[in-house]
């Protein structure tokens, strides 16, 4: 950098007088004001005026066209004509028109008013001085004024039966909500602790609805079943299968780790709650081959080759397994119900 | 007729006509029967397993062994059957380019030819699933309807319920099921490759395979309608609510500061 670059009152010569020079100001927090008000080309240039005048118009003139054309898509496509769109691929033409063509009428109105307000309408910066907050005192007297007036007028104070039965009626009327908190009840009494399984009832395969043989179900397949006589259309259908729904796997005897498990199973078939005792969500991410089992809500796993306890995620038991053997005809039938209640765990649980 | 009927009696009669009746049948036995047919395809099949038991030596065997029977690197092929060497090395995941969590699908570096004879070389080392054939994995005629059932019960728990796939565990996933040949999604339901239950032909029958190919050719092909516009991986309102939050918040912003940015002032300062 030259010598000439620099300001002459910055030099070390020069210091000293530019100080004194600037000097130190009366009043340090005074109201600089509004800086001197620029104009805009639309402010000197009439043409330019114009020029933007034209460009708001087409805008707003666009937003018509595109109106029109959303009522024309609406009346031109049927509801079920596909087209292909790149990159959308094949869309509803219907649906795509019409949010184009809305999209482009909102959108147009929007910016023709941008445009509208940043180079025509007035650009004068305005200032607008605070105010104290507090009302005036006459202001004041005047409305404590009032409220005395009408105070005295309701007779509130001398008529003491009104009085007492209004405060009674606003004090009793709060009561109709409490009441409707009843419907968060009843408690579930034994609901949550019982399945529809019970001793005898064949496993029913989800998929054809026909009875499990031990023979269908090979190592490595997942199959999901419900109890029998458990109709899809019967009325409680959800509340029972939303505790009864099973994962039926099969793992070979001697994998299985835990003794209780392989106790409970048929030749290496064994049947578990399908139902995460997190929070309940239906759990059959079933990797074959780690006999690993993952909910798909909070990422808790089970291992099933050992009694499908708990080995990540936030789950706080291991899901309950149902004790299975084989009929007369040769299915697969429950031993009893579950030995601990299915799914989440809840206040009463123990 | 007249001379073979004066002849009728002579003592060599019956040995011409029994001659006579050897030759047609003998005749009418090679030209009817499949015997010529049965023997050329019976060497074609020992060829193709022992075309396959080349192929299978140099490109499988040093993890599988030498007769299939596993190794540390990979486990037994005995049992698995010619679907499951059709949709391993068909789709590119065998042979596998290197150990971890998942084999991959990749570039297929057999013929369909070659495919065939590995199939039936393990094929050979023990019974299992077959590869199906072209009207066992047709979705013409299949219930989409049906098939939507049962996919939401039996594979869209890891697939999505449209198929586009999703996380599992320790670097495993399930993959999109787009595009991928009905053949092999039919195969992979028969076999059960890698971390996959198989869901066989006693718990999920062939119908029903097929209904849940044709249910996957109508939500996630090339050809699938999204009336919609665009499915945003199908993941639901989750993502479909973060693309609005992140790409349309995110352009509103955006050209609000494009607006602000730039001063109408004829005198730029």
């Amino acid at each position: 950098m030259s010598s000439q670059e620099i300001p002459e009152e910055n030099l070390p010569a020069e210091q000293g007088t530019a100080h004194t020079a600037v000097g130190v100001a009366d009043d340090p927090f005074a109201d600089p004001g509004l800086p001197a008000h620029k104009p805009r080309i639309q402010d000197i240039d009439e043409r330019a005026a114009k020029r933007s005048e034209r460009t708001v118009a087409l805008l707003f003139v666009l937003s018509m066209v595109a109106t029109v054309g959303f009522i024309a898509s609406y009346v031109i496509f049927p509801v079920d004509k596909i087209v292909y769109i790149w990159p959308f691929g094949h869309v509803s033409a219907l649906n795509f028109s019409l949010g184009l063509t809305l999209g482009v009428a909102l959108f147009t109105i929007g910016a023709g008013a941008v445009h509208w307000a940043r180079t025509l309408m007035s650009d004068v910066e305005v200032a607008d001085d605070r105010h104290a907050i507090a009302a005036e005192p006459e202001v004041k007297a005047k409305v404590l004024a009032d409220f005395a007036a009408g105070a005295e007028e309701s007779a509130l104070g001398r008529r003491k039966l009104i009085r007492n039965t209004m405060f009674g009626a606003l004090a009793l009327v709060p009561l109709s909500g409490v009441v409707l908190l009843r419907d968060l009840g009843p408690l579930p009494e034994k609901k949550l602790r019982n399945t529809l399984w019970a001793k005898g009832k064949q496993l029913i395969n989800m998929n054809t609805m026909e009875p499990l043989r031990p023979e269908d179900v090979a190592v490595g397949s997942l199959t999901f079943a419900m109890p029998e006589g458990l109709e899809e259309d019967a009325h409680d259908f959800q509340t029972q299968i939303a505790k009864a729904a099973l994962m039926i796997i099969r793992i070979q005897p001697e994998n299985i780790k835990d003794k209780r498990e392989r106790e409970w199973a048929h030749e290496g078939i064994v049947a578990f709650s399908k139902i995460c005792t997190h929070v309940g969500c239906p759990i059959s991410l079933y990797e074959q081959q780690t006999h690993h089992v993952l909910c798909p809500c909070h990422q808790s796993t089970f291992d099933l080759s050992d009694g499908a306890r708990v080995i990540f995620g936030p789950a706080g038991h291991a899901l309950p397994q149902l004790r299975i053997g084989v009929n007369a005809e040769g299915n697969l039938e429950a031993l009893g119900d579950f030995e601990e209640p299915v799914g989440p765990a809840f206040w009463e649980r123990g | 007729m007249k001379k073979l009927s004066a002849r009728r009696r002579h003592p060599l009669a019956a040995v011409v006509v029994l001659l006579l009746a050897l030759a047609a049948t003998g005749g009418l036995y090679a030209a009817f029967a499949p015997a010529s047919k049965a023997q050329a395809d019976d060497t074609a099949q020992s060829l193709a397993i022992d075309e396959g038991k080349k192929l299978y030596s140099v490109g499988c065997a040093s993890c599988h062994g030498t007769g299939g029977q596993g190794t540390t690197d990979g486990p037994s092929l005995v049992g698995v059957g010619s679907a499951a060497v059709d949709f391993q090395v068909g789709t590119g995941r065998m042979p596998a380019q290197q150990p971890g969590a998942q084999v991959p699908k990749k570039k297929v570096i057999y013929t369909q030819a070659e495919i065939d004879q590995l199939a039936a070389y393990v094929a050979s080392l023990g019974a299992g699933p077959i590869v199906p054939t072209k009207d066992q994995v047709s979705p013409d005629g299949a219930d989409i309807a049906k098939g939507g059932e049962l996919f939401r019960t039996n594979c869209a728990q890891c697939h999505n319920f449209t198929g586009e796939g999703g996380a599992l565990t320790k670097g495993k996933y399930a993959p999109s099921l787009e595009d991928v040949d009905p053949k092999h999604v039919y195969e992979a339901m028969q076999t059960g490759p890698q971390n996959m239950p198989s869901f066989p032909d006693t718990t999920m029958p062939e119908q029903q395979k097929r209904d849940i190919i044709a249910y996957i050719k109508t939500v996630n092909s090339a050809e699938s309608e999204t009336p919609g516009g665009l499915k945003l991986g199908g993941l639901g309102p989750v993502s479909e609510g973060l693309f609005a939050w992140i790409f349309g918040l995110g352009a509103l912003i955006a050209v609000a500061v494009w607006v602000a940015a730039h001063t109408a002032k004829a005198k730029k300062s």
